[in-house]
């Protein structure tokens, strides 16, 4: 029986390359800003959305993407130029956190009997491998939108993290593309919890475009390995979790996605350490 | 018992208060609860100061795994949140290589870490099997059961990161405020932040046994955010971001002990409560300042139109 005979594995399959598509591309602008910080924040904000919306007994998605994209533009309000400082992020996530705990609280003590952790583990670590069919066409189509809008967007936002000032001065609308990217970071965190969890998709934001980063200097084809190299892990995990049942699918994805980008921050390193000796020698 | 419908809540507060202490695990909590909020203080101030909220944040992410880790394999879960969170210390302090896109790099290499940690921590959880509400408490923490034992060995950790603070707090400043005059007087600010790192991975280490590892966060960032806020003088706002510290989680766990709600939610909840306060104070403060003038000016004008 192959592997595709599988609807689980198809559905996941289908899902985990839309996610990540967004969480490829985003993430590559995210780490360019330096603005992972912000990614994790959301991601947390999705844990809180989802225990809300499980607590007050509505659909759980409507949560997520609520919860995620009001967040994501508070903090671009909170932020000069659409980007918040560290330090006002971190107090806020901190209390939505607190938040999601309270609302967990909430829907433990309100639903009689059955198992408490469920609901944590599964909004945490995800479960790619529960996905229906809908959904996993849901997150595919979610996922190359936001794809989509972000290649639209790719050459002013481009210009305004590289060089702010000068793209602002060149009439670059900087704070709206800030705002909007932001909406677009907040989407992505919704769709992917879904799949992976709320405390793994750092790793698919974070991870392929740091690996970019180091492979390559030059930007667009930076977001094109960063992008390939987050559904080459994305498949990579599942194909792992598939042949080693033991192994949770939403651990074998980030594990890859590690090796994956340990072993393009050491290919950089050992390129530029040639560098460096080729023009110490000449 | 927290939340036990026995424990009833009066406005009579030396009441309650006594009636709280009444319970050894109770003052255990307190006591522990003291130092942990002392030492989250300390070390967090400096973190806020340096704007490593993101490294701070992975880092105490990393007792999750330790902890689980350590249940796994049988040993107490002490070493697991040391471990781990040191580790985590050392890879974001030596990993990200210096260099002109240093913060994207290190910001990266930040992510990759939380997200690795926290999947092993996954894995541990999903490999040891069930009891899934000690996930909630290795994540969520708990006041309960804390021993005479704990609390001396938390006093001892405490001490050991807070005299290390001590000895290293004052090129640390140097070196946080402004890097490159502290590097060309010679001080060694790479390893000063390396070193600052690793006890910070000490302290949440120590914090997130009480806390859980998702809440120490919250100790370490929003007092000290909230006392930066308040003054720009370093040893007041140290000053400040202890006490802020201690009286929120003494309320914190006073209110979780009368409620059905977890510690972290009153602690969050009330430290946020402080910074937006301050917040809004210092933005009203030269508002309320322009108001006053301009009426003092236009009461002048009057007093002037009348002598004429």
């Amino acid at each position: 029986m192959s592997l595709f005979d599988h609807p689980f594995m198809v559905s996941a399959l289908l899902a985990g390359t839309g996610i990540a598509l967004a969480c490829g591309l985003v993430g590559y602008f995210l780490v360019l800003r330096a603005q992972v910080f912000t990614g994790d924040a959301l991601s947390h904000v999705a844990f809180t959305g989802a225990l809300a919306a499980l607590a007050f007994g509505v659909e759980l998605r409507l949560g997520l993407f609520a919860a995620t994209i009001l967040v994501a533009l508070l903090l671009g309000v909170l932020g000069k130029r659409g980007r918040a400082d560290d330090v006002v992020i971190g107090s806020v996530f901190a209390w939505v956190l607190g938040l999601g705990v309270f609302f967990l609280t909430l829907y433990t003590t309100n639903r009689s009997g059955g198992g408490t952790g469920n609901a944590t583990t599964s909004v945490l670590f995800g479960s790619i491998f529960g996905l229906s069919g809908g959904q996993a066409r849901a997150a595919l189509w979610i996922g190359i939108a936001v794809f989509g809008a972000v290649v639209a967007i790719a050459r002013p936002l481009l210009f305004a993290t590289v060089d702010e000032a000068v793209a602002a001065a060149r009439g670059v609308p900087v704070r709206l593309l800030g705002f909007g990217f932001l909406a677009l970071v907040g989407v992505t965190t919704a769709e992917a919890t879904q799949a992976v969890g709320a405390l793994l998709l750092l790793g698919l934001l974070a991870g392929p475009a740091g690996a970019a980063l180091a492979l390559t200097d030059r930007p667009y084809q930076g977001m094109v390995i960063s992008a390939a190299l987050a559904v080459g892990s994305m498949w990579g995990g599942l194909l792992l979790a598939y042949y080693v049942p033991k192994l949770p699918p939403s651990f074998s994805i980030t594990a890859v996605v590690t090796v994956v980008y340990a072993a393009a921050v050491v290919r950089g390193r050992l390129r530029s350490g040639r560098g460096q000796v080729a023009v110490t020698a000449a | 018992m927290p939340g036990n419908a026995a424990w009833s809540i009066s406005w009579n507060v030396v009441r309650d208060i006594q009636e709280m202490w009444s319970l050894p695990s109770m003052v255990n909590a307190y006591r522990a609860g003291t130092i942990i909020a002392v030492t989250a203080g300390v070390v967090g101030w400096f973190m806020v100061l340096r704007r490593q909220t993101f490294a701070g944040h992975t880092i105490s992410l990393a007792g999750f795994p330790g902890a689980a880790g350590a249940v796994l394999l049988g040993i107490a879960s002490g070493y697991g949140y040391f471990g781990f969170c040191v580790a985590a210390a050392l890879v974001i302090a030596y990993g990200a290589r210096p260099g002109n896109r240093e913060p994207a790099n290190e910001s990266a290499l930040t992510g990759v870490v939380q997200a690795f940690v926290l999947a092993c921590g996954m894995l541990f959880v999903s490999l040891y099997g069930g009891f899934l509400n000690q996930v909630d408490n290795l994540l969520f923490g708990s006041i309960l059961g804390i021993t005479d034992g704990d609390v001396i060995l938390l006093a001892a950790v405490a001490v050991a990161v807070l005299g290390a603070m001590a000895a290293i707090g004052r090129p640390l400043l140097f070196a946080s405020v402004d890097p490159d005059v502290a590097r060309a007087r010679g001080v060694p600010v790479r390893l000063l932040g390396a070193l600052f790192l690793v006890l910070l991975g000490a302290a949440t280490a120590e914090v997130s046994q009480i806390t859980g590892s998702l809440l120490v966060f919250a100790l370490l960032v929003m007092p000290a955010a909230t006392a930066q806020i308040i003054t720009a003088r370093p040893g007041l706002s140290l000053l400040l971001t202890v006490l802020i510290g201690l009286v929120v989680t003494w309320a914190g766990f006073a209110f979780a002990f009368f409620t059905i709600y977890p510690i972290g939610f009153y602690i969050t909840t009330f430290a946020f409560g402080a910074y937006v306060l301050a917040y809004l104070v210092r933005g009203a403060g030269p508002v309320l300042a322009a108001r006053v003038s301009r009426l003092r000016s236009a009461n002048d004008a009057a007093r002037a139109a009348s002598a004429v």
